[in-house]
């Protein structure tokens, strides 16, 4: 599976305004909402879903990076963003150390397999620190969304 | 050394030379409906790193550090997919064996397809 098959690239946010766990959550969620990827009415019970899932155990995974996600019944498709915080957002991460790196992830709650092909994309460059330091140098939104699809391209990245 | 091995309907073992650092492996299968998610992996970290012994997960893609939840969420080891556990350690013996039983016999305490499609009924 290749990021551009579930990043939704319009929502992609380079500097989040958030300054907490739950409002990045938040925020990242309105931005799918708003490039019409989550359906009507959707927006506010996923955000609430995600923080559930998230006080269940923390998606920080250390080194700086988080994977917060959920199951949700009313997504058709698998479905992720990417958002950026050069302040650093306390995730209670494993290592407790903050979060700069954010991909989250909606999963429909039948395809189990999809949502774990998903993550493996996800974590096979995430654990690169080439991959971890370009998405923190990362500027604007456009760096962002290139280093996806490079990282499409180059399995090494 | 100790070396063991354990198949799928019942355990055998094999034992040499009783050195400390001991070698042993496993195939176990995936059994929970939704496979090795975020939370399984884990669990699975947890006990591995209980243990003195290195723990390597390897599939036909793959081969990781088995107390690295990154790496373990690398795996995207489906429903019906089997891996295969090598320990090397002391403990190796005792770490394959709890790492066996949290996968194929607590099921990560999660449902089968079977029993999921039970519960949505």
């Amino acid at each position: 599976m290749n990021f551009a098959d579930f990043v939704c690239f319009d929502a992609v946010i380079p500097e989040l305004k958030a300054n907490d766990r739950d409002g990045v959550i938040a925020e990242l969620v309105s931005a799918l909402d708003k490039a019409g990827r989550l359906g009507r009415g959707n927006c506010d019970k996923i955000t609430r879903a995600v923080i559930k899932r998230e006080n269940e155990a923390s998606t920080g995974m250390g080194k700086g990076i988080a994977v917060p996600h959920v199951k949700y019944k009313g997504i058709k498709d698998i479905l992720a963003v990417v958002g950026q915080s050069s302040k650093g957002i306390d995730f209670s991460a494993l290592d407790k150390q903050p979060v700069y790196s954010v991909i989250l992830l909606i999963s429909p709650v039948d395809e189990p397999d999809k949502h774990l092909q998903a993550m493996e994309k996800i974590f096979k460059h995430l654990q690169q620190e080439k991959f971890r330091k370009f998405l923190r140098q990362s500027q604007t939104a456009e760096q962002i969304v290139d280093l996806l699809k490079e990282a499409d391209t180059n399995p090494s990245l | 050394m100790i070396f063991c091995k354990w198949s799928d309907e019942n355990g055998w073992m094999q034992t040499g030379d009783t050195v400390e650092n001991t070698f042993c492996e496993a195939e176990v299968e995936i059994k929970n409906a939704d496979g090795l998610h975020m939370r399984p992996a884990m669990q699975f970290v947890d006990i591995a790193s209980k243990y003195e012994a290195s723990i390597n997960v390897s599939n036909e893609e793959a081969s990781v550090d088995g107390k690295s939840i990154m790496q373990m969420s690398m795996l995207a080891a489906t429903y019906g997919s089997r891996l295969k556990i090598k320990a090397e350690g002391p403990d190796a013996s005792e770490a394959v064996e709890a790492l066996r039983e949290l996968v194929e016999v607590k099921k990560f305490g999660e449902p089968t397809p079977e029993e999921k499609r039970r519960m949505g009924q």
